[in-house]
């Protein structure tokens, strides 16, 4: 039996992409920059002895100093992993295992993204306490709540800057001050941010940092993760090997990739302002647009302390993968159970108080630096037709225009 | 994800779908899911005094493959008997619409719907075609 790919349409074009939280596509400017370290200057940037390891360790070198430009660091305080998952892993990992005889206790945000949560239950079997926060309706940390969490085992606070799925910022510059405030390293996973919003590890007393290059317009398979040296943060590695990057991270750096990221946060950095007015411009235009033609959305997380790129909405009465069948001619993703392996509405959602049956109705839409407003206007075209179409098929819908109240129905669940 | 053709079919092209009034005569309801789940289904067939199901109708809130599951159960029950109808298995469901694993529920959700419009149906018309006494 022959299947077919939903996304294509009739003409087999290509959706437009929708999903710029989930990653970028490379900048041509980075991947021109990447080209010569691959065929013509592929030396191993370790290689003390020749050219072909010196003009590679200067471009890495470059590339650091680059990256650490764009958060308020210095060079010497950025290491290079293989992404944002292997940072996170690091950063939390490394610190808790350092200082486990005294600090034995986490506090984490329970929307960090999963590797940040995975690897705190895994160190819970190692032991460890670690305190998931909750988060408010609009998503942002509390932070007396946060405040009051942090005890004298607790060795580090972890809260992401930006989350992926419903873009909204937490306030790091507060958070960092209350954890300098308390003596406990204080680490962000900051892949969604970095590039989008200004970023200033001193200013905001950020202690550990994870940075991601496919988020930004870099290349897969490539991040950083940065670490304090004043005061020096102290971490066990987690891979080992020849000691590259002061021994916290071995393996030798693919030179590519690092200038990719390298490259990548250099455009980021001079080009942020302008982008995040353009992307908020279109943001709007979107969100008015949708508006404009549907009743009952709703914009799961505050709107204002959230990425520009980012929307994340629930069409009531309409469930999200199948709208997102309906919508094959756009590239986007949902919260929708049925979307994720283990068909639970996102957790991320749920965390935010959302019912898990608006959870179920909700679209991811990411806007970056290639979406045009022609490409919005096809959009909120797109989507309202499909969501208008999938409402004349819903009995929710149905129930809703009769006036009914879906939430006094008692549902005989199977 | 990718979608069978059936599936993608009844999605673009859904049968019968619609309502007849819950109080019509000789119309049965099954409603089943719940929001929470992101499936529900609701099915309503119309029982000729013969007892043969001569139309049928649905609305689903649900995926790609829950909507084509009902989609199809509305063609399945057509001309059917009662008895005839409640024999449709999900299995018979998810080997037509080729639904992989993780959307085998979709189809045990629409073989419910359609077992609670029958039941539905014969709650409501005194056992006039049932033998059995009402659930």
């Amino acid at each position: 039996m022959s299947t077919v790919q939903a996304g294509r349409n009739a003409d087999d074009k290509r959706p437009i992409y929708f999903d710029y939280q989930a990653t970028t596509p490379c900048d041509p400017r980075v991947v021109a920059a990447m080209i010569p370290w691959f065929t013509e200057k592929f030396g191993n940037p370790h290689s003390r002895n020749h050219l072909y390891g010196w003009e590679a360790e200067d471009a890495v070198e470059t590339a650091r100093e680059q990256i650490a430009d764009i958060i308020g660091a210095d060079a010497k305080e950025i290491v290079f992993t293989s992404g944002a998952t292997e940072s996170n892993n690091l950063a939390i990992k490394g610190v808790a295992r350092f200082n486990r005889d005294r600090k034995d206790h986490i506090v984490t945000v329970n929307t960090e993204h999963k590797c940040v949560l995975d690897t705190c239950r895994h160190l819970e079997q190692e032991g460890f306490k670690v305190t998931y926060l909750p988060v408010q309706q609009n998503g942002l940390v509390d932070l007396a709540v946060l405040e009051a969490a942090i005890t004298d085992r607790t060795g580090i606070v972890s809260v992401m800057a930006a989350n992926n799925e419903i873009g909204v910022i937490q306030p790091i510059a507060e958070i960092g001050a209350i954890c300098k405030a308390k003596g406990v390293y204080f680490h962000t996973d900051a892949a969604q941010a970095v590039g989008k919003i200004p970023l200033d590890v001193n200013a905001m007393n950020i202690d550990l940092m994870s940075i991601s290059g496919h988020k930004i317009y870099g290349p897969k398979g490539i991040g950083a993760l940065y670490v304090r040296r004043r005061p020096r943060v102290r971490l066990e590695a987690l891979i080992h090997g020849g000691g590259q990057e002061r021994g916290m991270r071995s393996g030798t750096l693919p030179t590519p990739l690092v200038v990719g990221l390298g490259e990548a946060c250099r455009i980021a950095k001079a080009e942020m302002g302008a982008e995040a007015e353009r992307l908020k411009g279109l943001r709007t235009r979107m969100l008015d647009g949708l508006n404009a033609r549907l009743p009952e959305l709703y914009v799961n997380g505050d709107l204002e302390h959230r990425l520009p790129g980012n929307l994340n909405i629930s069409f009531a009465f309409v469930e999200g993968e199948g709208l997102m069948m309906g919508v094959k001619d756009i590239a986007v993703s949902s919260g929708s159970a049925c979307t994720s392996a283990s068909l639970e509405p996102s957790y991320v959602l749920r965390a935010l108080g959302v019912d898990a049956e608006m959870a179920h109705t909700s679209l991811r839409l990411g806007l970056g630096r290639y979406t045009t407003e022609a490409e919005v206007d096809f959009a909120v075209g797109h989507i309202a037709d499909a969501v208008t179409r999938l409402r004349e098929l819903s009995p929710l819908w149905e129930m809703h225009q009769e006036g009914i109240d879906i939430k006094s129905i008692e549902w005989a669940a199977h | 994800m990718a979608y069978s053709e059936k599936v993608i079919d009844h999605y673009e092209h859904p049968r019968n779908v619609g309502s007849f009034g819950k109080d019509e005569d000789g119309v049965g309801t099954g409603l089943v899911g719940a929001p929470a789940c992101g499936d529900v289904m609701k099915l309503q067939i119309k029982v000729s005094p013969e007892g043969i199901i001569e139309d049928a109708k649905f609305k689903t809130f649900g995926c790609g493959s829950a909507i084509a599951s009902s989609s199809l159960v509305t063609e399945w029950v057509k001309g059917k008997t009662l008895d005839q109808a409640a024999t449709i298995k999900n299995t018979d469901i998810a080997q037509h619409l080729v639904l992989p694993p993780v959307k085998i529920h979709c189809s045990v959700l629409a073989e419910d719907a359609v077992k609670a419009a029958i039941a539905d149906y014969k709650s409501k018309s005194n056992g006039l075609h049932s033998k059995k006494a009402a659930e």
